[in-house]
């Protein structure tokens, strides 16, 4: 079993702190994204677990042993932690094979077990080229069973697809969580992208200005962020003003079902603001006739960004300044400059000012 | 492109289609004959070294060869060689880690300072030692060379580590590897190349050097091959003594275009993306600061030290130079420089153009045959020139012409190294669009290849002039008699423990070679320029 324990990190460089406190637990054989804007910390969190920065302040803790903490500081080379980093690092003079080898005893290195991790990644036709030769993905799985074939306690993942294209991406992030599930290793991936984050981790840890925002599955974070900044962060979302009034808000699109996010409080009759994602909006063709009180709220449609599977309409609301989004299924065809009439398909979450 | 010149040069002309011009042969052919011719007179220097060992007694060649003297030397030089070439390693290496890893406060100050050591011509600091130290010898020579040549490693080093990929060390780290470990199996394959090129770019310059291993008194080839020479008898020996000596330069040269090659093909594919958390030195920073300092100390301090006391000195001594004879000898430095330049522009030209334009095995030899001015030390073409000029042109004997014909083949590799970027950098695309537009081959060249490249050639060709103005050896063997260079008078008057009268040329030196070292300085550690352009 390989849990890993991060306590309290304080941690930065020159003695200026770049991560304020951050504290986390990663269960053995999963999957936890740290999620983060640029210049969040995450790297220097990553740094941290690998030994490569000493923490000011907090500890880390692999299965009850301190590697990094007060008065301990166990070196990078003696932590079984491996790394993955942003641009996959692998040795350039190298081939693959000396390099999915390079942590191994020299008897091991070129032995049937780095044979069958170049295959478990898929690379295994590959072993005698050099890195020069390889294309980004293929970079980023040898790398990955380079940092596998020690059989460390914990695999970090430094943006390990930022420097793919679309298409690659989302095959290379498949694979690779599929390597990781089959080789049952506790890993750490650090992102910036919300949907690396939630399509490919057992739990998300958001951090912003080096501090820990929130922690939880994919689904907690999506449909229960504890801020504004996290909502619109993670997936996007529409914020409307509105007046609280037990269990709705009353506001731009008529009265809406809502609850309180976690740690807000609000009276009935106070301003809150109202979180949806654009997907939760629904459209209906507005009819001839003045459409009943409850059904929705009428909206001229500013513009069509269609993708095939669905499509985001762009709207303007009488009673609201900004355009608002609604993201429909690709199937039902709608035209800039028509009215709509909008509805609410689901419950939204209230966030008090 | 090709299916169009068969159009256009097969059949009439079509008066629909742009006027085209039927492509000369003669141009091509020309530029290969003058590259060729080029390259022929490059290799005189040591053709005509091989033929007058031919020339000589058999036996008296075999007695030179293996005796006791040739052994000392080849001990004595080989030895300084590798002493300056590791101590030259170790430093650059260490310098170029400190400045492009760390968190060393001032790093780029440091990276001026520490490459101001190529301002200081290496007979100049040789002076500064000996007037000011009772350091001679072998500890000397030893000092003043690596001294001078460590940027040689640690420019293109910085280059090779800013592109080196810096996660892979950490990676290194993550696999078992302790710190120093993690540098040499991650990070020092990836700036090997570079570091060793500029190693053996030392090792050629510690071979060829003359000045300060002559002013040190260190019995080494070159020094040897002068005392030889001026002794009359042992003309032969000095012969074969040039021979080796040559062919100890030609392996060093061929075994850096090797590990160029070796590093073009290695390359930066996996250059790293992200900026590198730089080593945290701590308290040990004041020990790099200390480190650096007595570098700097050390190479620049003793001999703008010994420039100081003496140029304070020369108002209080009779022994002072005349204002009137350092001008005269500046002027004659300055035409005989320019004339070299010259020289070396018209061998360069042809090489040049050949090489960044047609890859063919002509361009191959001839560029080969213009690093010879590399490989050769300036004492062995000037004495090869010297046996040349007195068997085959006696009229040309010590005359300027000769000397500016040895300047231009010492720095024609510069040169063809200035002529080849510069046309290299205009775009074929460009010439391409030219013709399009209705303009003849040589119209073309005219109009856009010469006008984009000629700001670089000229660049090129004074840098060229600037360091003929340095050059020692071959200028002591083949200046006409009563002309004095700048050089020579250092050294004249350095060899007749006239310090005070030495030290106002060995600042004119100084200031004359801080000109390329300043402006090239940052080309290297970038990588857009090879070390040896400094020098």
């Amino acid at each position: 079993m390989s849990e890993l324990q991060v306590r309290k990190i304080v941690a930065g460089y020159d003695s200026v702190p770049v991560l304020r406190g951050v504290s986390f637990i990663v269960p053995h054989g999963s999957l936890t994204a740290v999620l983060g804007p640029s210049g969040s910390g995450k790297s220097t969190l990553l740094r941290v677990i690998a030994g490569l920065n000493r923490p000011i302040e907090g500890a880390v803790v692999v299965d009850g042993t301190v590697l990094s903490g007060p008065r301990v500081y166990v070196a990078p080379e003696r932590r079984r932690i491996g790394l993955v980093p942003q641009d996959a690092a692998l040795f350039p003079h190298l081939d693959v094979l000396a390099n999915v080898g390079f942590g191994l005893p020299r008897a091991r290195r070129r032995a049937q077990e780095v044979l069958d991790l170049l295959e478990m990644v898929g690379m295994a036709d590959y072993a005698t080229r050099m890195p020069g030769e390889l294309s980004g993905g293929q970079r980023h799985r040898v790398a990955l069973a380079r940092a596998l074939a020690t059989e460390p306690d914990v695999v970090l993942l430094d943006e390990p697809f930022s420097a793919l294209d679309a298409a690659l991406r989302a095959e290379v992030r498949g694979q690779v969580r599929q390597v990781l599930r089959r080789a049952q290793t506790t890993a750490v991936l650090v992102t910036h992208d919300q949907d690396e984050a939630l399509s490919m981790a057992d739990q998300v840890v958001v951090v912003d200005e080096g501090r820990l925002v929130q922690a939880g599955t994919p689904a907690e974070i999506y449909a229960k962020p504890v801020s504004r900044w996290l909502a619109q962060f993670v997936g996007g979302a529409l914020v409307l003003p509105g007046i609280w009034e037990d269990g709705a808000v009353v506001g731009p699109l008529g009265a809406v079902h809502a609850t309180l996010a976690d740690g807000h409080m609000a009276q009935a009759g106070d301003t809150v603001d109202l979180v949806l994602r654009p997907e939760q909006l629904s459209l209906r063709a507005a009819g001839a006739g003045p459409g009943r009180a409850g059904e929705g709220v009428r909206a001229l449609i500013r513009d069509v960004a269609y993708f095939g599977h669905d499509a985001v309409v762009t709207m303007d609301l009488p009673a609201c300044e900004e355009p608002v989004q609604a993201r429909v299924l690709g199937d039902q065809r709608w035209q800039p400059d028509s009215e709509v009439v909008v509805g609410v398909r689901s419950v939204g979450l209230a966030f008090a000012r | 492109m090709r299916l169009a010149r068969h159009v256009a040069t097969g059949g009439s002309e079509a008066t629909l289609a742009p006027r085209r011009h039927l492509r000369l042969p003669g141009g091509r052919l020309a530029l290969r004959a003058s590259a060729a011719m080029a390259a022929a007179l490059a290799a005189i220097p040591l053709i005509y070294l091989v033929v007058r060992v031919a020339q000589a007694e058999r036996t008296e060649v075999v007695e030179a060869l293996w005796s006791p003297r040739i052994a000392t030397l080849m001990v004595n030089t080989v030895g300084l060689v590798l002493a300056v070439s590791a101590a030259c390693l170790v430093l650059g290496v260490a310098i170029a880690w400190l400045l492009v890893r760390t968190d060393l406060p001032g790093r780029r100050i440091w990276l001026v300072v520490s490459s101001l050591s190529l301002a200081v011509p290496s007979y100049v600091a040789a002076f500064g030692w000996i007037a000011t130290t009772e350091v001679r010898g072998f500890w000397g020579a030893f000092i003043v060379l690596t001294l001078c040549n460590v940027p040689l490693v640690t420019l293109p080093t910085i280059a090779a580590l800013r592109l080196a990929n810096a996660a892979s060390e950490d990676v290194a780290r993550t696999l078992g590897r302790t710190r120093w470990r993690a540098f040499f199996e991650a990070t020092w394959p990836q700036i090997r190349p570079a570091a060793l090129a500029g190693v053996l770019l030392v090792a050629l310059y510690v071979l060829s050097d003359f000045g300060s291993v002559a002013l040190m008194r260190y019995p080494a080839f070159t020094w040897a091959i002068q005392v030889a020479y001026e002794s009359l008898f042992d003309r032969t020996l000095a012969a074969v003594m040039s021979l080796v000596l040559a062919a100890m330069g030609i392996v060093l040269v061929v075994a850096e275009r090797r590990l160029r090659g070796a590093r073009a093909r290695v390359g930066s594919t996996v250059a790293a993306r992200t900026a590198p958390v730089p080593v945290a030195l701590g308290r040990w920073a004041w020990v790099a600061h200390g480190g650096l300092a007595v570098v700097a100390a050390l190479s620049l301090g003793v001999p703008l030290g010994a420039l100081a006391k003496y140029l304070v000195l020369r108002t209080e001594t009779s022994t002072a130079v005349r204002p009137g004879d350092l001008l005269a000898d500046a002027v004659s430095t300055v035409g005989l420089a320019g004339a070299g330049a010259v020289v070396a522009l018209a061998l360069a030209l042809p090489i040049g153009i050949l090489a960044a334009r047609f890859r063919s095995r002509l361009a191959t030899v001839t560029e080969s045959a213009s690093y010879l001015g590399l490989a050769l030390p300036g004492i062995v073409v000037g004495l090869s020139l010297v046996f040349f000029s007195l068997n085959v042109a006696p009229m040309l004997y010590q005359s300027i012409w000769m000397l500016a014909f040895a300047y231009g083949v010492l720095f024609l590799p510069k040169t063809v190294g200035a002529v080849r970027s510069s046309i290299g950098q205009v775009e074929p695309g460009l010439e391409d669009a030219a013709r399009t537009m209705g303009l003849s081959p040589a119209r073309v060249w005219a109009r856009v290849t010469a006008r984009i490249a000629w700001p670089g050639i000229g660049a090129g060709v004074l840098l060229v002039a600037l360091t003929a103005m340095k050059e020692l050896p071959a200028t002591l063997l083949l200046r006409p008699t009563g002309t004095e260079t700048l050089a020579t008078s250092l050294w004249r008057l350095t060899s007749g423990t006239a310090y005070a009268a030495a030290a106002p040329y060995a600042l004119v030196l100084i200031l004359v070679a801080a000109v390329p070292a300043l402006l090239l300085t940052r080309e290297v550690a970038g990588g857009r320029r090879r070390p040896e352009e400094t020098l």
